[in-house]
């Protein structure tokens, strides 16, 4: 047992900080979750790809450089104490690009990697629909059968960035005489600006307008755009749940590095003399440190041939509760400042800490809600009875 | 990097889980709280004949360590037993008699406790000396002092009964000067490993064993484990010790090389295992019902050690300021 970086990893480490140095912009971008913001992070994007960071982990023929799961740690780690931006092609890269490494034809991972890559193509996940939240099996959009593929109908609710992304992928409902409500889905992928899709931005908490509701109506998917099997949709949606999804939504650098700033902030901050918020602090590099240790050793099980899959749910549950608490303590040691939104002419010169909190009162809701990973966890892991759902 | 255990330490803890799971230990805590010391010295040698203390002490000195990987590991195991005795302060003392050398006795005291035949309590910091009356020695560690004492106050009674705390009395000065500072620092660190290990093992088996009674135990015709309040609450329970325990691994790396971070990391796994160990015996007081509130059930022999572990060597307030202090 060790946790000591190899040579090569440390090369690559150190590559991926003095490009960092060099690349980062001096300003922060605007937020992503705005149009203006969101053109500037597309655009940081491109860069990224220009010199192969964007992808690390994936095979260099899509424009990867083949990293090993480590070395993508040890990259994200770098990303976020350099304090690079957000990643507006997450959804894309950490959940369909998995799909289609499993479930995609040669011809799909060829055509669509390399634009998701470089920016061209920033992908939304158009899961939920209004109806259809926890109980995601429940949905209603239909994909019926047509000459060459499928018709799409219905709508579907709170895909992040959806306002300004350019294609979207999601679960229909294409066999609609099964058993159980997870069969007879199909699992497409489909333009944001195609006739037949109207896109409505709803405001976020924090009232930026990227997050939108697709309303769908007699919209054309070319079988080309099926993901999977057709009828095989929950099978292809959950297979990647649990595997890699489970460390890459989140990973551990965000925190380490937010972490950090606290740390900092907490130095210099008014409040610094209250023990209890002084606790708190160390609480949040406690918190950090640990998840950062929980996934090195998860990639190390990987690595070693072994694999995850319900222990995500331990992830999941930890990292958004242990955001929370880092922003709040945040926001409790600025004090008065503590109120102001980031763009606000006083906020404190730390910045992003606003921003940050609000986004994580997200964390216990979406990707899949904390109360049904704590089922997910004591069922599966624990072994404990199914109870009513 | 691989953070993972090797095959021969899982196999290592395997077979410590087995010996220790055979021998009975519900009925050694007991009578080690009653004082009768016989069967907990009896099982003190079979620790020590699976190597466990060998572990802190260095080869020269009949030992195979220091190795504070194995010895984590050995410490996960004997909380998960809830074996009495003054396991820590014992491992800390060898510690601690290993960087002060001759001067203290090493010579003497590290082949002893290698073997099991010394049970040696270190006290340092705090008022009381952990089972001083079962001790063969105590060494006690005031400022830049220490003495060696066999002689003690009456046994406190403690929220642990199995924890007999007294005021070590008298004693000879052993060594004196800033080596004993150093030492007793190195020891502090160790113990708060082992007690950390301790707590994960203890919060561990307390999971274990409220699972399988939420499996068992039935109200309103269905396993109480069926209800998402209980699960959720055994779900939150799991997830503090996962992430409690690559702390602890990583904390005992860290003091196997030396690292300058190992006080820190150390401390950080102190906090995350002892109040993980502590979450778990609330969980299992509760979830036992008022079968959690039984003495006569071998579960509150766990429930009572959680409180005390989180707090010895370093409460969460010490540890946190070390974490803070970089
Ligand atoms: C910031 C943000 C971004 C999002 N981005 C996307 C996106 O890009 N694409 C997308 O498809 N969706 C997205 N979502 C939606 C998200 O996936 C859903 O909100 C989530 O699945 C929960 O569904 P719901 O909101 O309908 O809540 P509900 O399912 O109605 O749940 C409401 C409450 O009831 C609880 N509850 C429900 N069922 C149970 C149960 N069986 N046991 C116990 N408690 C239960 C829930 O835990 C929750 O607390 C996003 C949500 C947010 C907040």
């Amino acid at each position: 047992m060790d946790l000591e970086v190899s040579a090569a990893d440390q090369e690559f480490r150190t590559e991926a900080r003095d490009w960092l140095v060099r690349h980062v912009p001096a300003e922060p971008l605007p937020s992503l979750e705005t149009a203006e913001g969101f053109a500037a992070h597309r655009e940081w994007e491109h860069r990224l790809s220009a010199d192969r960071w964007s992808v690390v982990s994936w095979p260099e023929e899509y424009g990867g450089r083949g990293a090993s799961l480590l070395q993508w740690l040890l990259f994200e780690e770098e990303y976020y104490a350099a304090g690079a931006p957000g990643r507006v092609g997450q959804n894309g890269i950490n959940l369909l690009a998995p799909t289609l490494f499993e479930h995609g034809t040669a011809a799909q991972r060829a055509r669509i990697l390399g634009p998701m890559a470089r920016g061209e193509v920033i992908w939304a996940q158009a899961w939920s629909e209004p109806e259809a939240g926890s109980d995601l099996a429940s949905l209603r959009s239909t994909a019926v059968r047509t000459d060459g593929g499928w018709l799409l109908n219905g709508q579907k609710t709170w895909s992040s960035r959806a306002a300004f992304a350019d294609r979207a992928f999601g679960l229909f409902r294409s066999h609609p005489d099964t058993a159980r409500p997870h069969q007879g889905l199909s699992y497409l992928m489909f333009p944001l600006d195609a006739p037949g899709v109207t896109v409505r931005p709803l405001g976020r908490l924090d009232g930026k307008p990227a997050f939108a509701e697709l309303f769908l109506d007699d919209v054309f998917v070319p079988d080309a755009d099926v993901l999977g099997e057709p009828g095989q949709g929950w099978r292809v949606a959950m297979s990647t749940a649990g595997n890699e999804r489970g460390l890459t939504l989140r990973s551990p650098g965000r925190f380490t590095a937010a972490a950090e700033r606290l740390a900092a902030l907490w130095r210099e901050a008014p409040g610094a003399a209250d023990p209890a918020l002084a606790a708190r602090v160390a609480d949040a590099l406690i918190g950090a440190r640990a998840y950062q240790l929980f996934t090195y050793a998860n990639a190390s099980r990987l690595a070693a041939g072994g694999s995850i899959g319900a222990e995500s749910s331990l992830n999941k549950v930890f990292w958004s509760e242990l955001d929370i608490a880092l922003h709040e303590t945040a926001l409790d040691l600025l004090g008065p400042y503590g109120m102001l939104a980031d763009d606000a002419d006083e906020a404190p010169a730390h910045g992003s800490w606003a921003e940050g909190y609000t986004f994580s009162l997200a964390g216990p809701v979406y990707a899949g809600t904390n109360e049904i990973q704590r089922d997910i966890v004591a069922e599966r892991l624990l072994g404990l009875p199914k109870g009513r759902r | 990097m691989r953070f993972l255990l090797t095959d021969e330490q899982r196999e290592f803890a395997r077979t410590l889980d087995g010996m220790l799971g055979a021998s009975g230990t519900p009925a050694v805590v007991r009578a080690w709280a009653a004082g009768e010391q016989k069967p907990g010295r009896e099982l003190w040698a079979r620790v020590a004949a699976a190597d466990v203390f060998a572990l802190a002490v260095p080869e020269r000195h009949r030992g195979v360590g220091p190795l504070p990987v194995e010895l984590a590991l050995s410490f996960v195991e004997l909380g998960r037993h809830a074996v009495p005795g003054p396991l820590v302060e014992t491992v800390a003392a060898a510690a601690f008699l290993e960087r002060l050398g001759e001067e203290a006795g090493a010579g003497v005291w590290l082949p002893r406790i290698a073997a099991g035949d010394a049970v040696v309590s270190l006290c340092a910091g705090a008022p009381y000396a952990l089972d001083a009356d079962a001790a063969d020695a105590v060494l006690v560690v005031q400022g830049d002092t220490v003495r060696r004492t066999d002689t003690h106050g009456p046994v406190q009674p403690s929220l642990d009964p199995a924890r007999r705390l007294a005021r070590p009395l008298g004693g000879t000065v052993v060594a004196r000067g800033p080596a004993v500072t150093a030492a007793a620092a190195h020891a502090v660190e160790v113990a708060r490993l082992a007690t950390a290990a301790q707590s994960l093992g203890l919060g561990r088996a307390l999971l274990a064993a409220t699972v399988s009674h939420a499996e068992r135990r039935t109200q309103f015709q269905v396993p109480i484990g069926s209800f998402q309040a209980v699960k959720h609450r055994l779900a939150d329970t799991l997830i503090g010790l996962e992430f409690a325990q690559p702390l602890v691994y990583a904390a005992a790396l860290a003091l196997a090389a030396g690292a300058p971070s190992a006080g820190r990391e150390v401390a950080a796994a102190k906090v995350a295992a002892g109040e993980a160990g502590y979450a778990a015996a609330r969980t299992a007081l509760q979830l036992h019902g008022a079968l959690g509130y039984t003495e006569e059930l071998d579960l509150s022999l766990w429930i009572r050690k959680a409180r005390p572990l989180r707090d010895a060597w370093g409460t969460p307030a010490d540890c946190r300021a070390r974490v803070l202090a970089g």
